[in-house]
């Protein structure tokens, strides 16, 4: 456990008075909230940090004994023993702001802190319910598992949860669970989960949006004169028909064989085929001669 | 039929001990809206969550009402942002896979 310097982190000097503290504070909650902060993942750890600092530094009692026992906070324990054998109260309450991630549950504070004063024992300006943490998670999956809803069981902070994933989700997109974040703070509502999805591809398709791309293959003399191509597509196989003198890097549109557009169901996007030709190796002397009759025609 | 959930204001102003002059005047701003049905003012369960925080910007970080409604357009902005630059990476991915196999 280290030591945590409260007046580094508000950037105040050990003299600060009351007001001072309560301005630093001000100024690094508007810059940390993380209401403020939605996308960065450290904005919860940070605001924690200036709450925790202001926790004890706007309460003269645990200021008293931050000052004091601070770098010693070992002692501090054995100092509250002796206190509370001689029956003194434990000091005022200071203020502190709440966030929808900062419950005010004794999560929030440090090791250091809770060593030294207890858990959150410092109370609010305003008594009011407060929802619970917002957690977040990620989850990763198969192209192939994004192509069709389905459920999945999922154990957030020890409670197993179901979920249903709508087909056509985006890798990287977030998708929240109300009510499966943290429990609410004096009968507030407990927090959302917000749920990331890493979506990992091993397949010959590649997506775009809605899009599925391939590359398939097309022998030389299918490409000249044309016939039927069977292709594989996430829905299964399909019978194309190549039409003659069909080019290399030519394209094909397959409307509707592309990914699913999420949450509407029934909709996909295309998929678009990339031809490309193979042009036959280890020639016979027949077909040799066949070629060069050709060049020459 | 679709189910709304009403939370009545002067509740929500009790349980949050803010006074009711707020809510009217985030309603005036246009930052919520709210539902008068017979002589009784109202507010949509789903404005719940952006209302908390409202509070939160005005009442514990001293954020006024004009503060709030640019700070809510900047996190709009921010948002869309962040979803742009999540399709964006995801088209990179899929140069970047071409240039792999290459």
């Amino acid at each position: 456990m280290d030591f945590v310097d409260y007046y580094k982190i508000l950037g105040v000097n050990k003299s600060a008075s009351a007001k001072e503290i309560k301005a630093a504070y001000r100024k690094m909650a508007r810059k940390v909230h993380p209401d403020l902060n939605p996308n960065d993942k450290d904005a919860k750890r940070n605001f924690q940090q200036i709450n925790e600092a202001n926790e004890v530094l706007s309460d003269p009692e645990k200021r008293k004994k931050y000052d004091q026992y601070g770098k010693d906070w070992q002692h501090a324990e054995e100092f509250e023993k002796q206190k509370q054998y001689q029956g003194q109260p434990s000091g005022s309450r200071g203020s502190r702001y709440s966030s929808p991630e900062s419950s005010g549950s004794e999560g929030d504070f440090s090791d250091f802190f809770e060593s030294m004063f207890g858990g959150s024992g410092g109370g609010r300006g305003r008594q009011a319910k407060y929802r619970g943490e917002d957690f977040n998670a990620e989850l990763q999956l198969n192209l192939i598992d994004a192509y069709e809803t389905h459920q999945q069981t999922l154990t957030v902070n020890g409670k197993k949860i179901r979920i249903t994933i709508p087909a056509g989700i985006e890798n990287g997109q977030i998708i929240k669970i109300p009510g499966h974040g943290g429990p609410g703070f004096n009968g507030g509502p407990n927090g959302d989960l917000y749920i990331e999805f890493s979506i990992a591809n091993h397949s010959i398709f590649k997506r775009l949006g809605n899009n599925l791309y391939a590359t398939v293959d097309l022998d030389i003399y299918k490409a000249v004169l044309g016939g039927e191509l069977t292709v594989d597509t996430l829905d299964g196989q399909v019978k194309l028909k190549v039409k003659p003198e069909t080019q290399n890097g030519s394209k094909v549109k397959l409307k509707g064989k592309g990914f699913p557009v999420y949450k509407k169901e029934g909709q996909f996007g295309d998929l678009l085929l990339t031809y490309n030709i193979k042009v036959p190796t280890n020639l016979t002397d027949k077909q040799k001669e066949l070629f060069t009759e050709l060049s020459k025609s | 039929m679709q189910t709304e959930y009403l939370i009545a204001v002067e509740e929500f102003c009790a349980c949050h001990d803010i006074e009711v002059s707020f809510i009217s005047s985030l309603q005036r701003t246009g930052l919520i809206e709210t539902t008068m049905i017979e002589g009784d003012w109202f507010i949509d369960r789903e404005q719940l969550q952006q209302l908390e925080k409202y509070i939160r910007f005005y009442y514990e970080l001293d954020i006024n009402l004009e503060g709030i409604e640019s700070i809510m357009h900047l996190l709009q902005r921010v948002n869309a942002m962040h979803d742009e630059i999540t399709q964006l990476k995801n088209r990179l991915r899929l140069y970047e896979s071409d240039n792999n196999k290459r």
